[in-house]
């Protein structure tokens, strides 16, 4: 991953230097081992601070609603593609952004490694394939593929859709030939079992938003849970609000959702908040045959009116 | 100790419509319990947080005055799902009213002070449940000169008008009304905003002199420069501030100015207090 | 002082024992994370767990708390009379508590029962209680308690502090309420005090030696407010934040919170909710107006709150006690500790 780092923070600080862009937002070197955190570098000295590894999952696409000036953005597949999102829904505009594409190899999932590893941490590296990982006691060399966030698991568009540079080669894409193998095992439990799954997996959700922050579809003026007038959600823990939330806002996400997986990532309470938007994105593609965030050209499904459409139920 | 987020039970005892847009109306509580109106024993500027069971609380300035009984009064602002809700209902509805809740106007201090009174729009609230108690027979002597500046958008849009224009009669108070703009040809007192009538008629400082503010935040900003042009010094202001509040008792923790709740250690603060603290009203 | 010896073999009788006078709670393993909760029969306590998501405040400040209730029927008698529902507040012992999460309930007390007003459900819930502690013999990476008065063996608002001695737990009995739970439980058998100290001295020692990281908050109270207000780093400090509530909810010492009525049918409730200062609503004015709109000013309340002004205001030191858990949960890396020092080493440019 040094490459990537090195050539990320050429491109960046030259796009300052050259003042093609005011601003690039990408990753820094976290305080913690297995952590990133999101920047933005003013000056050609500060993109020499970006880094690039397997744990920048947050989605950057987050951090350009509604930012004026002309930008710079690390991107990886799945951010380019809510960046496709965000210009089709009139967020940013294409001309604004200078796009540096990352072809990414996958992100990890930090609670699976940690589950799987004796003992805390405490310092990371990757080369290649291999992550190292220094506990205490001992020294750990795992492969990163066994380890990728889920959504890694199945993504098919690691390599970013639109982009103005490119870090490294592309790389080839995943074929995935099950790619809802979760969403139909879901699907084909009886309605008390699906029940019983969705109560279990909201149990300890605390309600800080994480997820819904952390998304990059998540920019509405005010979500409708913070409504005070109509108040549409109660704002307790009582589990009927909090699955309003849940179920409301995946299907806010509906045709949009690029499966980034930064809404599980940020999740301190380790909810599988998935499980609702992959039902949904399966539906996109299975009735409309759309994927969010591939053409600048097509507006998503639950989006767009067509007076020619073939279905009765929109007349 | 009791319980602090119990409401006093009350009953609405009179609705009145405040100004010309209907957006301010106010109420008259009694309450349902002897002894309450006792231990609900306030100053003027202190404020209280209405309480509609189902719906919500709202701190609101206390209208009434202290030397007034048998009741307590609110001016309420229309604006969101409680006093909404509030300008909905009837005389004779039952809700609650917690309080008296934070400091009030330092009226210990002001003792034989000129005093001289700045409000705009409808924070007039508190001001006149404070104008009410200084001039109340017994109190008056305790102060030396009282002048107030009060101004509104439009003469339909001054609170307590009857109020007002009495006062203005009275030759122990100094009453200087405005309104922004008017066409009524009858009008008999000031045009012009609050910071400019202030710099005009408001008196010139000595060290025996306060200024209690009380408005909407732009005009406390402009007010500033035209009472320093008179010499009032940071010390010598007195505001009432606000912010959105929850608990009133000072835990919640959202009213804050830095370390001071504006709920619990305010509202009222002096600027010279103000200026050490962020500006986050 | 006191040290009693608790064979482990008789730990799970004992606790079973303690149910016929306490409610219990404490840390469970669920899926994958360990939170607090509520031990119901057949559950126990998780003593090898190294941190929790959630810190044991809940215990005393539940997430959603009902503190009032009414009719709005009006063919009764008291409709539209709010009421205090009866809540239990029949003895409970937290077992297992971690001491940074004792010593965070210490100055989270410090909000709730004041000289003017007494909080009635937290302070009825924090008399109700008994603390056992759990005494940390191997700090995470992420533990810098040690650094704010507290330690992985503090005593601070604990009633009991138990250290794992591998077979056998020794307590360390500090108050009557910590003996009257150990009596409860059948926990009696005295362990001899003076090379049991020793024992626990030499645990904390090692213990207190395994954390490494640096905060140093020294020099902020010599700063005014406003110096540090109006520091310039605020802006970059914030940038990466998303405005979610992590860092405060998942925080032993964050305390605010919301007032909220909920109806349903003719009966009214008032709830409290933890509340977030991360939320743009957390301040929001009724006429839209926002004192705290931007995020950098939500990010510089919540460190300045923590690290300056109840350092200000209480002179108890920083409301935080370094658990780390902001730290580790924080789902854009956003560092009190760093945040701390910078404020710390922070000079004005004349």
């Amino acid at each position: 991953m040094d490459s990537y780092t090195k050539k990320i923070r050429e491109l960046a600080s030259n796009l300052l230097k050259d003042n093609k862009v005011d601003m690039v937002i990408g990753f820094n070197q976290g305080t913690i081992p297995m952590a990133t955190s999101p920047q933005v570098a003013r000056t050609p000295e500060q993109a020499l601070e970006f880094v690039w590894n397997s744990n920048c999952s947050i989605n950057l696409a987050n951090y350009l609603s509604n930012q004026k000036g002309k930008i710079g953005i690390v991107a990886k597949g799945c951010d380019s593609r809510n960046i496709v999102t965000h210009i089709i829904e009139n967020k940013i505009s294409r001309e604004q952004l200078h796009i540096i594409g990352v072809p990414c190899t996958g992100m990890l999932d930090k609670v699976k490694i940690s589950s799987s590893i004796d003992g805390e941490i405490l310092s990371y590296s990757e080369e290649g394939d291999t992550i190292t990982l220094k506990t205490k006691s001992s020294e750990q060399n795992i492969v990163k593929n066994d380890f990728l966030a889920s959504n890694c698991e199945t993504c098919t568009h690691r390599n970013p859709v639109i982009y103005d540079d490119l870090v490294a080669d592309l790389v080839t894409e995943q074929k995935i030939d099950d790619p809802f193998k979760d969403v139909r095992k879901i699907e084909e439990m009886d309605s008390d079992a699906k029940w019983n799954h969705f109560e279990n997996l909201l149990e300890n959700c605390i309600r800080c938003y994480a997820c819904r922050n952390a998304c990059p579809l998540c920019y509405c003026p005010t979500c409708f849970v913070d409504e005070s007038d109509p108040q549409w959600v109660g704002k307790g823990q009582n589990n009927i609000d909090v699955r309003t939330f849940h179920f409301l806002r995946a299907y806010h996400c509906a045709g949009r959702c690029t499966d980034c997986g930064a809404c599980e990532q940020a999740c301190p309470m380790d909810i599988k908040v998935r499980d609702f938007t992959r039902k949904l994105n399966k539906d996109a593609l299975e009735i409309y045959g759309w994927e969010a965030g591939l053409t600048l050209e097509q507006r998503p499904p639950l989006d767009t009116f067509n007076p020619e459409d073939p279905d009765e139920f929109i007349k | 100790m009791e319980n602090p987020y119990l409401p006093y039970p009350v009953r609405i005892d009179d609705i009145q419509i405040a100004t010309e847009d209907k957006s301010l109306k106010t109420f008259k509580f009694v309450f349902l319990n002897e002894g309450d109106e006792e231990k609900f024993s306030y100053h003027a500027g202190q404020f209280a947080e209405l309480s509609i069971p189902g719906i919500g609380e709202i701190p609101i300035g206390i209208a009434s005055s202290p030397t007034e009984k048998g009741f307590v009064k609110f001016t309420v602002f229309k604006t969101g799902v409680v006093t909404s809700y509030l300008h909905n209902m009837k005389v004779g509805d039952i809700m609650g009213i917690r309080g008296p809740l934070g400091n009030w106007y330092p009226w210990d201090l002001l003792e034989n002070k000129n005093v001289v009174i700045i409000g705009g729009g409808f924070a007039f609230t508190t001001l006149r449940s404070s104008i009410v108690y200084m001039l109340k027979e017994e109190n008056r002597s305790k102060f030396k000169n009282i002048d107030v500046v009060y101004g509104a958008r439009s003469p339909g849009m001054l609170l307590y008008r009857d109020e007002l224009y009495e006062w203005e009669k009275r030759d122990d108070i100094n009453m200087h009304i405005t309104v922004d703009g008017t066409d009524d040809p009858t009008w008999k007192y000031n045009t012009g905003f609050v910071p400019t009538i202030v710099e005009e008629k408001a008196p010139k400082a000595d060290k025996d002199s306060y200024a209690i503010v009380c408005g909407p935040p732009i005009m406390i900003k402009f007010t500033q420069p035209s009472l320093e042009k008179l010499g009032y010094k940071p010390d010598q202001i007195i505001m009432s501030l606000e912010n959105r509040m929850k608990c009133g008792i000072g835990m919640c923790g959202r009213c804050n100015i830095g370390k001071e709740l504006v709920c619990k250690d305010g509202p009222v603060f002096t600027l010279e207090e103000i200026n050490k603290t962020p500006k986050e009203y | 002082m006191k040290v009693i010896k608790i064979d482990k073999n008789s730990w799970t009788k004992g606790i079973d024992k303690s149910r016929e006078a306490y409610k219990l709670f404490g840390p469970v393993k669920d899926k994958t994370i360990v939170i607090f909760k509520e031990l119901e029969q057949g559950m126990f306590p998780e003593m090898e767990y190294t941190d929790s998501v959630l810190s044991a405040k809940s215990v005393i400040f539940p997430q959603t708390e009902k503190i009032l209730g009414g009719s709005l029927d009006e063919s009764i008698e008291d409709h539209h009379i709010l009421k205090r529902p009866d809540t239990n507040y029949s003895p409970r012992a937290v077992l297992g508590i971690r001491p940074y999460d004792a010593k965070a309930i210490q100055l989270v007390k410090l909000n709730f029962d004041t000289e003017d007003y007494r909080d009635p459900y937290w302070c009825d819930a924090y008399e109700a209680t008994t603390f056992i502690g759990l005494a940390i013999n191997e700090p995470s990476a992420f533990d810098f308690s040690t650094l704010t008065d507290t330690g992985p063996f503090g005593e601070e608002g604990l009633d009991i502090l138990l250290v794992d001695c591998k077979e056998e737990y020794l307590a360390k009995v500090l108050t009557d309420k910590g003996e009257t739970f150990l009596k409860a439980s059948g926990f009696e058998e005295s362990a001899n005090t003076k090379p049991s100290l020793k024992t626990i001295k030499a645990l904390q020692s090692k213990a207190e030696k395994a954390i490494t990281s640096k905060i140093d908050s020294s020099k902020i109270k010599d700063k005014t407010i406003l110096e540090l207000y109006e520091a310039p780093f605020w802006d970059d400090l914030a940038f990466s934040c998303i405005n979610c509530g992590t860092c405060t909810y998942v925080c032993p010492t964050c305390w605010c919170f919301d007032i909220q009525d909920e109806t349903r049918g003719k009966t009214c409730s008032r709830f409290r909710n933890w509340d977030t200062c991360m939320d743009p609503l957390f301040t929001m004015h009724g006429s839209g107006h926002n004192p705290r709109g931007e995020k950098t000013q939500r990010v510089r309340q919540r460190f300045m709150h923590k690290l300056k002004y109840f350092l200000d205001k209480y002179d108890k030191g920083i409301m935080c006690v370094g658990c780390g858990r902001c730290v580790k949960h924080c789902p854009v890396n956003i560092d009190i500790r760093e945040v701390c020092n910078t404020m710390n080493s922070y000079e004005k440019q004349e």
